[in-house]
């Protein structure tokens, strides 16, 4: 019963097998939404080191620059909280078109 | 986050049971809660609201913020039957989100034409439950009529706490199947728990009307369902 498909794009089973292989990993969580925001609380987003990544902390909008951030937070160590949103001044180059504000927690796994 | 609470919260996750991955956004220091797991204070108040609601967030305690992400097991239903009621029910379960599975050992019954799409299994609830045990985020519907098919699954989906567990029969089938069940060592509470006859009061007549106060009286037990460790 238990969906095979679905456990191959389940970020947090591909953080675990990355781990396994020895690669760094970091994780980004939404952690908070304010408008039309889209995706909920909760989801993830898995990067490693050389910016490999898997899941959605939005529509595709804004995970570059998550990718970017994770990447300094796996050499850095220091997780960091990031926020997008259209009135951010980085929006013209990385906003949420459906004029949603969200904010994303990144960690470094180990 | 620590190693070690990623394969925590995954062994937990694939066990099907919830779990709270909880962060303080402060320090950056996490843990992973299981239900049931008692928590002191208004942080604990937000962990038993959170895992009744399914809803993941940041909540305030203690002068600190804390980002508490919710892995709740997908809801499914297990379907005894693969009769008429059924057939509506398996659409009408994949349109409200659910996973669906029918079991019913009768292949004229259980026949992928009458179910094209649908996981069906056509064998001896016995032998299909060994392998995908019943939990506490199933709801086990019975509707074969038959002791010999229904009685197995009822008595699993009251010991392992399914959080809906509903037969289909007048109040005279079911009085005997209260019997039979008595006798195979369930208490009146728990026996209680059985929705019979199945479904809301909707006066449903036909068997699409009668799948459709079944799906609604899933629903009400899963957004109501009292927590683990909660008490009685």
């Amino acid at each position: 019963m238990n969906a095979t498909a679905n456990d191959m794009l389940d970020p947090l089973t591909i953080a675990e097998r990355w781990m396994d292989d020895g690669r760094m990993v970091a994780l980004a969580t939404v952690v908070e939404t304010w408008g039309s925001a889209p995706r909920p609380v909760g989801s993830h987003l898995v990067i490693d080191g050389e910016g490999n990544f898997h899941g959605s902390v939005s529509g595709g909008c804004v995970e570059g620059a998550v990718i970017g951030e994770a990447m300094e937070v796996i050499s850095e160590g220091e997780p960091r909280m990031l926020e997008f949103g259209v009135a951010d001044e980085t929006a013209w180059r990385v906003g949420l078109s459906c004029g949603g504000r969200i904010r994303v927690y990144v960690e470094r796994i180990g | 986050m620590d190693p070690y609470l990623l394969r925590k919260l995954n062994a937990e996750r694939t066990a099907r049971r919830a779990v709270i991955h909880l962060t303080d956004l402060g320090d950056g220091r996490d843990r992973v809660i299981r239900e049931g797991d008692p928590v002191a204070g208004p942080l604990g108040e937000a962990i038993a609201s959170a895992l009744r609601s399914g809803k993941s967030g940041v909540v305030e305690a203690e002068d600190r913020k804390f980002f508490l992400n919710v892995h709740l097991p997908p809801a499914r239903i297990v379907v005894i039957g693969a009769v008429h009621i059924s057939q509506a029910l398996a659409q009408m379960a994949k349109v409200a989100g659910f996973d669906i599975t029918i079991i019913d050992p009768r292949t004229a019954f259980a026949t992928e034409e009458r179910f094209a799409g649908i996981d069906l299994v056509a064998d001896w609830p016995e032998d299909v439950l060994k392998a995908r045990p019943l939990d506490a985020y199933t709801a086990l519907v019975a509707v074969t009529h038959d002791p010999k098919i229904d009685d197995f699954p009822l008595s699993q989906a009251l010991a392992t706490g399914c959080f809906y567990v509903g037969a289909l029969g007048s109040r005279k089938t079911h009085a005997k199947r209260v019997e039979r069940l008595t006798a195979l060592g369930h208490g009146e509470a728990a026996i209680a728990r059985i929705s019979a006859p199945i479904g809301l009061d909707i006066g449903a007549a036909s068997p699409a009307e009668i799948a459709v106060a079944i799906l609604a009286d899933i629903v009400a037990h899963l957004r109501r369902r009292p927590l683990l460790g909660a008490g009685p």
